[in-house]
């Protein structure tokens, strides 16, 4: 599998804020990706990078073997769905179908009329009237009719309500399996992407502090429980992420491909939002070992 | 592309238009009168072998009011265009955010912002054109009423005119899209785009226009026909004059008179030597009305005063026309090709 977007030591500077930092990062295609963060942490910035409508200060990016949004050829590969899923408030339902058919080559009809069908939306109704999670459907019927090869969407259900996340998210998931597109997504709740993504990308202060596919990081990361101890006893293979401790205990997060066998410890699974809290936590958070990271 | 950018402007286009329109059939109304009233006239007086200065006045007169009217109708025109096409056709998108789904579709933002400039920069031009044309066919009855006072270069009458205003609307029109894309709020690049048009307008006819050709200079006697306004003032004994001269041909534009002594000096008010009592009142010894400035005039010419002047004839109209246009067109040019290096390297 080729990769959807790569990037090599990413940066982008607004004036003297660093909004992204040293970001590297390698996304094979064919995955739903969750990219998650608190708020600023440059999950906008790098997504504004993949679809170009940011050019890098430091780096460099590709998103499907191009440089993001120089040429329709790239533009036309990539969709994206932006931040607050901005739509013409004049225009009618109907009116923005047009627009996506006149602009882009690729355009699948059919699926867009079966789309805004299906959610029942009126055609005539105009945008500025529509709910916000009618507004992001809209959007995303947009973006999906374009037939892109990736489908990037900022925060796409940030601004809705509970059901008119479910709603977005399965609609999204069922295209995304229809037209075996690959997906981009942003979010700063983890609950939004613990059903519909297979792999995540975790950005704390414009770093990415770990990526990979979900069931491999649920696999890897374990919870320790036991007697206090010191992060650097821990056998070496054992990359701590982090740790807390209490007068006489000690609890890590550990990320090991092998088994744990040392008997003093109460092991237990983390599910995926402990898993990311324990990224963005960065009161527990331990800094990677050098020595390991050479070894590794 | 094409369809997307008149679906947003078909409102502000089909607005202006249908005013332009509105007001080109107004004239076309009113005009063939006015010509038929100055014919008949000039005919009548001609006829019975009257003086047709008394009805020409009163025909000026009558019209002034409503030629200034029509001539500021068309100095508001190609406002009106960078207020309401130029001004929001970037702001706006960039204002609400729509930007962001047009640049994403297929099309590159050079592409996007070449197709709609060219379009509502074309309908800028035609709207420009229709104006122009109206209003220089309406008022060339008036404008072409022989009277020594009018000159055509003269700012309210010269931009309303000819091709000039054609000019004045792609500049209007570049203007307000560049400051929308610096400002990227609609309301605010509105109004600095009416303050900088402003601007530009009053600059151009006080600090530019005159200096688009060497001007004319003509030194000629001060005689009756060349004086614009007398002065005369007694003061122990010694007349001082003043005298100041005027365009020397009709619909001349006059940008300085000055009055010369024998050597060339500039002067201010002309003092006569106590010799001198052509110019006291009183003194003349033919008793008929304006003989006395008549004498004065002739001992100053005497004396070897001199008018200098410094004018535009009245036959550059069209070169000023010409050059002017072409100076506005280039600026549109030059700020749209901002725009685009704006939008390639700025705006994102």
């Amino acid at each position: 599998m080729t990769a959807v977007l790569q990037a090599r030591g990413l940066g982008k500077r607004y004036g003297r804020h660093w909004a992204l930092s040293d970001c590297t990062l390698d996304i094979p295609a064919g995955h739903v990706v969750g990219l998650v963060g608190p708020n600023g942490a440059g999950k906008t910035t790098l997504l504004n990078l993949a679809s170009g409508h940011l050019t890098p200060t430091t780096g460099e990016i590709t998103v499907l073997g191009g440089r993001p949004g120089t040429d329709p050829n790239q533009l036309r590969k990539v969709g994206f769905v932006a931040q607050d899923t901005p739509t013409y408030a004049g225009f009618t339902v109907a009116e923005h179908l047009r627009l996506g058919a006149r602009l882009n080559p690729g355009w699948d009809d059919a699926t867009a009329r079966d789309r805004i069908a299906r959610l029942g939306l009126d055609p005539g109704q105009r945008a500025g009237t529509l709910s916000g999670g009618q507004r992001a459907q809209l959007a995303l019927t947009i973006g999906i009719a374009k037939r892109p090869e990736l489908l990037i969407l900022d925060e796409p259900v940030a601004a809705l309500d509970p059901l008119a996340r479910r709603e977005f998210m399965q609609g999204l998931l069922e295209a995304a399996v229809e037209h075996e597109l690959s997906v981009v997504l942003s979010s700063h709740l983890v609950s939004d992407l613990e059903r519909a993504c297979d792999y995540l990308v975790v950005l704390v202060d414009s770093r990415v502090q770990v990526a990979g596919e979900v069931e491999e990081l649920l696999a890897t990361h374990h919870r320790l429980a036991g007697p206090r101890r010191d992060p650097d006893q821990l056998p070496r293979d054992q990359r701590v992420v982090s740790a807390s401790h209490t007068d006489r205990q000690s609890t890590f997060i550990v990320r090991t491909d092998s088994a744990i066998h040392d008997p003093v410890w109460t092991v237990s699974q983390l599910s995926l939002e402990d898993l990311v809290l324990t990224y963005l936590d960065s009161s527990t958070r331990v800094a990677p070992r050098p020595v390991l990271e050479v070894q590794r | 592309m094409i369809w997307l950018t008149w679906r947003q402007f078909r409102i502000p286009a089909i607005t202006l238009f249908a005013l332009v329109v509105a007001f080109a059939v107004l004239l076309a109304m009113t005009g063939p009168g006015i010509a038929a009233e100055y014919a008949d006239g000039i005919a009548a007086c001609a006829q019975q072998g009257t003086d047709c200065g008394p009805f020409v006045n009163n025909f000026l007169n009558d019209y002034q009011t409503a030629s200034l009217g029509v001539s500021a109708v068309a100095l508001v025109m190609p406002a009106l265009i960078g207020l309401f096409w130029g001004a929001p056709l970037v702001s706006r998108e960039l204002e609400v955010g729509t930007h962001r789904l047009v640049w994403n579709q297929s099309i590159t933002r050079t592409r996007w912002l070449v197709v709609k400039m060219t379009i509502t920069g074309l309908a800028a031009v035609v709207v420009g054109a229709v104006g122009a044309v109206a209003v220089t066919w309406w008022a060339s009855t008036i404008d072409n009423v022989p009277d020594n006072e009018f000159n055509r270069l003269a700012s309210w009458v010269f931009d309303g005119r000819g091709v000039v205003p054609i000019g004045y609307s792609a500049f209007a029109f570049a203007l307000g899209v560049t400051v929308g894309m610096l400002l990227r709020r609609a309301l605010p690049a509105m109004a600095v785009t009416l303050a900088v048009f402003v601007v530009v307008q009053f600059a151009m006819p006080l600090l530019v226009r005159p200096y688009l050709l060497p001007p004319t200079d003509a030194t000629v006697e001060i005689t009756e026909s060349t004086v614009d306004t007398f002065g005369h003032n007694m003061q122990n004994g010694r007349s001082t004059v003043l005298v100041e001269g005027q365009a020397p041909e009709e619909g001349a534009w006059l940008l300085s008179a000055r009055t010369v002594d024998s050597s060339g000096n500039p002067v201010e008010a002309i003092t006569l030597p106590e010799s001198s009592t052509a110019c006291t009142p009183g003194q003349s010894a033919t008793p008929e009305p304006g003989a006395g400035m008549k004498t004065c005039l002739a001992e100053l010419t005497r004396l070897g005063y001199r008018h200098e002047l410094t004018y535009h004839p009245a036959s550059r109209f069209w070169p000023f026309q010409w050059i002017e246009t072409g100076i506005y067109l280039a600026l549109s040019l030059a700020l749209a090709g901002f725009c685009f290096w704006w939008l390639r390297h700025r705006l994102a």
